[in-house]
């Protein structure tokens, strides 16, 4: 039987570990609601342009138009960013992104080097001996395109000097309140993928791909004015869709904790009484114990 | 058969519908986009969209950009667009005060800050004048009375 003491202390510090969480939970809740209308916000605009780059992407001769659209013939390194969050107590957000980046590139024969954004991503890779070669912590709430184009311009210097050949965009896409998933986007060169839901989703009307693109004023004027900061505006994008993702899992996380605080504090609310109520009882019996002895001597 | 037309500014969805033509302000000159249009990718200068369909036209201001058309649709992608009946005209007004000011007080030309007020002014005085060209004469009286 634990003493009644001990229980009541253990009460005290559920209960303050609730508070903290309750507090988490209710900040997380206006972040998310913050980041979630940033993200929707700008979400129209970054899939059009990722639609736009696919439609460039598509295009016959598509090697000759721009650097950022040839597939290299061999692929001797893959850069690889991985958005994760600054800080823990988000549930499995932050495991989970690099469980998935590990999932993907764990068994590549090709040397993989990462981008990390966000220093518990950091961390993670760094323990686990991956080869880091850039770092971004620190993001802004809400961060604004400026904020964040120097990981855009980092990506595409590292294409074009031919240090990396492939480049992968590993973030979560935030689907809604209680659902984010682990995505993978591939970045450079720019491919044409099936199956990309979400741009499907917006072009309802179907349409047949034509012949090539006429372009005005020229086509390298018109291409180097897009395609490096489309490129960028996807990197900035997922930023947007993690950091929402990453509110969201530590408002469902928090509201968890807190849930589970209440529940255990309960349960050793019992436990005090009945210890309580334990010592009270044995100390009834020695006091009649006693009296029975004292009356039974005269 | 119509074609179908988005605008998508940096923030939101501007306009999206079907239209019979639109009318584009390309950087090489104004041009009209029917639909069956062969596959054509242009930067935009500054300068109104006009969407017509069915005798009625809608108006557009547009920051520049990009336009991408096929077939079946036209996708335009700017950095700032509005409808000319929701563009704010106090709000355009101050805003081209605050950057004629701030140009006065000269701010060293060629810099990223000179550039900006530029921009801005440029972009209050698109909407400015795409007002005075554009807009009902409905919205123009409820507008005076607002004054």
């Amino acid at each position: 039987m634990p003493n009644a003491r001990e229980v009541r202390l253990r009460i005290k510090s559920i209960k303050n570990i609730s508070q903290v969480t309750r507090a988490l939970q209710a900040v997380s809740a206006s972040k998310v609601r913050k980041s979630m209308a940033a993200v929707l916000q700008t979400r129209p605009y970054a899939t059009k342009s990722w639609q736009v780059l696919r439609d460039i992407a598509r295009q016959p001769g598509k090697e000759n138009l721009h650097p950022l659209l040839i597939k290299r013939s061999t692929v001797n390194n893959i850069l690889v960013v991985v958005i994760s969050g600054d800080r823990g107590l988000a549930g499995a957000y932050n495991t989970n992104i690099i469980r998935f980046t590990q999932h993907n590139f764990s068994n590549s024969p090709i040397p993989v080097h990462y981008v990390a954004v966000g220093r518990k991503g950091r961390d993670m890779l760094l323990r686990r001996r991956m080869n880091v070669i850039a770092e971004f912590s620190n993001i802004p709430a809400a961060p604004t395109f400026q904020d964040v184009a120097a990981i855009g311009h980092l990506v595409v210097d590292e294409f074009l000097s031919g240090r990396t050949d492939e480049v992968y965009l590993i973030y979560t896409d935030f689907v809604n309140m209680v659902k984010q998933i682990p995505t993978i986007k591939k970045l450079l060169p720019l491919e044409y993928q099936i199956g990309e839901e979400r741009v499907q989703a917006f072009n309802q009307n179907d349409h047949q791909i034509g012949p090539a693109y006429i372009y005005e004023p020229g086509v390298h004027a018109i291409l180097d004015q897009i395609v490096p900061r489309f490129t960028a505006l996807q990197v900035y994008q997922a930023i947007l869709e993690s950091q929402a993702s990453e509110h969201a899992a530590r408002m469902v996380a928090m509201k968890n904790a807190t849930e589970a605080a209440t529940e255990l504090a309960g349960a050793l609310q019992l436990e005090y009484n009945k210890a309580r109520q334990q010592t009270i009882t044995n100390e009834m019996l020695d006091i009649a114990g006693g009296a029975e002895a004292l009356s039974a001597e005269f | 058969m119509p074609i179908y037309c988005e605008i998508v500014s940096q923030d939101r969805m501007v306009f999206e519908g079907d239209a019979d033509i639109v009318i584009l302000p390309g950087t090489e000159g104004e041009m009209g986009v029917l639909p069956n249009h062969a596959p054509l990718l242009s930067t935009l200068k500054y300068g109104v969209v006009k969407v017509r369909q069915q005798g009625k036209e809608e108006v557009f201001t547009v920051a520049g950009g990009i336009v991408d058309v096929q077939p079946d649709r036209v996708v335009i992608l700017t950095d700032a667009a509005e409808n000319v009946e929701e563009i704010n005209v106090a709000r355009a007004e101050a805003a081209k005060r605050r950057a004629e000011e701030m140009l006065q007080a000269g701010p060293p030309p060629d810099t990223d800050e000179y550039l900006a007020i530029e921009a801005a002014l440029r972009r209050s005085k698109l909407r400015l004048d795409a007002v005075k060209k554009y807009r009902g004469p409905v919205r123009q009286s409820y507008y005076q009375r607002e004054e």
